[in-house]
């Protein structure tokens, strides 16, 4: 245990002997958090729609105004051919464009149905997707105003036909921002990087510098030694997660609603694996930068692309979807959303905890046999 | 006197490249052991093995009397190593250093303050504790290193090239170390590329791609391994020189040594004069010296490296 302290202690020393990096070390999450907090923004808020009015009447006017004074939609042209909207939508100028064909308001008028055409620019396939969504409520809308204003006129009293609205409420995210989804989840990424990459940094570094086999002579047992390292990562780990949810209160007004201690211990079982990783790929390296190459991209990327940080795991083919059940990011991503977002706890997560420090084990138990 | 390490055909191969190649040897204790051979000769894959850094593909070897390859835990708490980088952490400050490698040993208390003293005196060190490593200069780092590597006063200190890159003084200071060590019981087992240091040890191996070609006291070594005479011939134009005295029925090895060329004779020889006629047949070649020589370590390693090659 004493010996554990003097690795421990020297760990330190060094952190202070390097102010400035320890300067990034507890800014970098922050100003990280900041930039992922805006950068991940997801929502779909200013769709560009381009027109094309080929019927220049009061009723197409008025259609065409229900979506430039909506939110979602920004009218930056008028045109009066196809060719302007296929140009507009190849270089990016604008998303869709609205077709209004020529007998729209008579055909209204004579009560019958009249088509209209919208051209999306589907690469995006989420964007344009949400963005038909959009289309057609302000359509169905409009449609539907039409309709009453045509009962109101003729003097009709039947009552408009009882309809079905469904009020959708969202919990958790009320205002289903993607930013509320995302900020959590960047808790659980810096947490990653941290002591993933720091402490294969750490362990190469003394490899180069010759240490480590000073150490190894030493009659010191591996697993003090994989301790002694650990401990002042995870410590900087947890300095950082702290950091990084006052941060996420201040700047996003996003709050913990779970309990900040089931939190931490998470984050502890899950840095188990970071830091058995981190000393992984240090045995397998000789110089810091091939540790930091094997770190980011043979652990980090696919961890944080398997984790479910950015796309759905259940919309992944089902071959990867068995591949996330080893990525423990996956499990301490529902662990850190679910605590923060929705304040559930032990009986909600403890299958996930018990993955988290099972595969922690894992690694760990492979690591002490390497020294 | 007793043994302090026992090698056993030790082995090491790293994929079919093999390093060390079956190498058995004694190292009495107390004593001063030089482990010499040319870069990439095996010397510090064979310290490594003995230190317990790697493990050996054959054979073992009992170092304080404990085998490498079932009681390493043992060999560890009696040995100290300093690896051929002298290893110390350069952002730490000396003292930190100290005891961080007294705190691994697990000296603690008035232990650790006495053998700190110690440490700080080898090295020059007193009144200079908080003074940052990276800043130390070359001899004073390698004192340091040394110091800490025997901080647990063990049985045996393993010396991976402890004077390379070092200047002539300092090394000079860090053999009066060694030998202080020495008399204080510690075995010394030292890997040196400075011949004229190998004449400070005890004994010495000899060791040409990963095997040993060479065994005894610098004096041994000079007598066993050397039976021919040795002459040294200081003239111009020694590639010439060298050129006529190769084909000579009386020459049975030449080498360049500095400016001069060393040759030794056979039964063909007989005098001087024979040596000095041969050279003279060619008029650029001027002779200043020809004379009889003790032969030197690098003379023996020379002969036996070639006749190795052969
Ligand atoms: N891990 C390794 N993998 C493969 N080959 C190795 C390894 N370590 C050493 N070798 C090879 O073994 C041989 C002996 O190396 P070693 O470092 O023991 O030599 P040395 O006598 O200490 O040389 P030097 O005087 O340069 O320090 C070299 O050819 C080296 O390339
Ligand atoms: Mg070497």
């Amino acid at each position: 245990m004493k010996t554990i302290l003097h690795i421990i202690k020297k760990e330190f020393q060094q952190f202070k002997r390097d102010p400035k990096m320890f300067g990034i070390i507890l800014l970098a999450p922050v100003i990280q958090l900041i930039f992922l907090g805006y950068a991940v923004n997801m929502d779909i808020e200013h769709v560009t729609a381009v027109v094309f009015d080929q019927d220049h009447s009061q009723t197409s006017r008025e259609y065409i105004n229900k979506f430039s004074s909506s939110n979602y939609f920004e009218i930056v042209d008028y045109v009066d051919n196809y060719d302007d909207i296929q140009s507009h939508l190849e270089n990016g100028s604008a998303t869709l464009g609205i077709v209004i064909p020529n007998e729209f308001e008579k055909n209204i008028g004579r009560n019958r149905t009249t088509p209209l055409q919208i051209i999306f620019d589907g690469s995006d396939g989420n964007k344009a997707s949400i963005s038909a969504g959009y289309v057609m409520s302000i359509t169905n809308k409009f449609a539907r105003n039409i309709l009453m204003d045509y009962r109101n006129k003729t003097g009709q009293k039947i009552s408009p036909v009882g309809s079905i609205e469904a009020e959708v409420r969202a919990w958790y995210n009320p205002e289903l921002k993607t930013r509320v989804f995302m900020v959590p989840a960047i808790v659980g990424l810096l947490l990653s990087v941290i002591t993933l990459i720091l402490t294969s940094l750490a362990i190469v570094k003394e490899k180069e510098i010759g240490t480590l086999e000073q150490i190894i002579v030493s009659p010191i047992k591996p697993l003090q030694l994989i301790l002694g390292k650990l401990i002042p990562f995870a410590i900087l780990g947890f300095v950082v997660v702290g950091i990084i949810l006052t941060a996420m209160t201040f700047i996003f007004g996003i709050y913990t609603r779970g309990s900040f201690t089931f939190l931490f211990f998470s984050a502890f079982l899950y840095t188990l694996s970071t830091l058995g990783f981190g000393i992984l790929v240090s045995t397998l390296s000789r110089t810091q930068q091939q540790a930091m190459m094997l770190a980011i991209f043979v652990v980090l990327m696919p961890m944080i692309f398997l984790s479910g940080f950015a796309f759905p795991i259940e919309n992944m083919p089902q071959f990867i979807q068995w591949l996330t059940y080893v990525v423990p990011l996956r499990y301490f991503m529902t662990i850190i959303r679910g605590v923060i977002l929705k304040g559930v706890g032990f009986s909600e997560l403890w299958l996930e905890l018990l993955a988290l420090f099972s595969m922690g084990m894992a690694v760990l138990t492979r690591d002490s046999s390497y020294f | 006197m007793m043994n302090s390490i026992t090698i056993n055909n030790l082995t090491k191969r790293f994929g079919n490249f093999t390093s060390v190649d079956s190498i058995s040897f004694d190292v009495k204790e107390g004593e001063i052991f030089g482990f010499l051979g040319a870069n990439g000769a095996g010397k510090t894959t064979t310290i490594k093995m003995l230190c317990g850094i790697l493990s050996p593909t054959e054979g073992d070897a009992l170092v304080a009397g404990f085998s490498i390859k079932k009681e390493p835990n043992k060999v560890k708490l009696n040995i100290g190593y300093m690896s051929q980088r002298f290893s110390l952490y350069n952002d730490l400050t000396v003292e930190e250093n100290i005891n961080f490698f007294g705190g691994i040993y697990g000296l603690n208390g008035s232990r650790l303050l006495e053998r700190k003293q110690w440490v700080l005196k080898i090295a020059n060190l007193n009144g200079k504790e908080n003074l940052l490593t990276a800043s130390l200069p070359g001899g004073i780092k390698q004192r340091l290193a040394l110091g800490t590597a025997v901080i647990h006063r063990p049985k045996i200190v393993f010396l991976d090239e402890p004077t390379s890159g070092v200047d002539p003084i300092s090394r000079r200071n860090f053999w009066d170390l060694i030998h202080n060590l020495s008399s204080d019981g510690i075995t010394v087992f030292v890997t040196t590329h400075y011949l004229e240091e190998a004449e400070f040890c005890n004994n010495i191996i000899l060791i040409n791609a990963g095997k040993l070609i060479a065994e005894g006291s610098s004096k041994e070594l000079k007598t066993n391994y050397l039976k021919n005479d040795l002459y040294e011939i200081e003239c111009s134009n020694v590639v010439d020189a060298l050129e006529i005295l190769e084909v000579q029925n009386f020459v049975e090895e030449t080498s360049i040594f500095g400016n001069n060329i060393h040759i030794s004779v056979n039964r063909n020889f007989s005098s001087t004069q024979q040596i000095e006629s041969v050279l003279l047949s060619n008029k650029d070649i001027k002779i200043s010296r020809v004379n009889k020589i003790v032969p030197t370590l690098e003379d023996v390693f020379i002969h036996l490296l070639e006749r190795d090659k052969k």
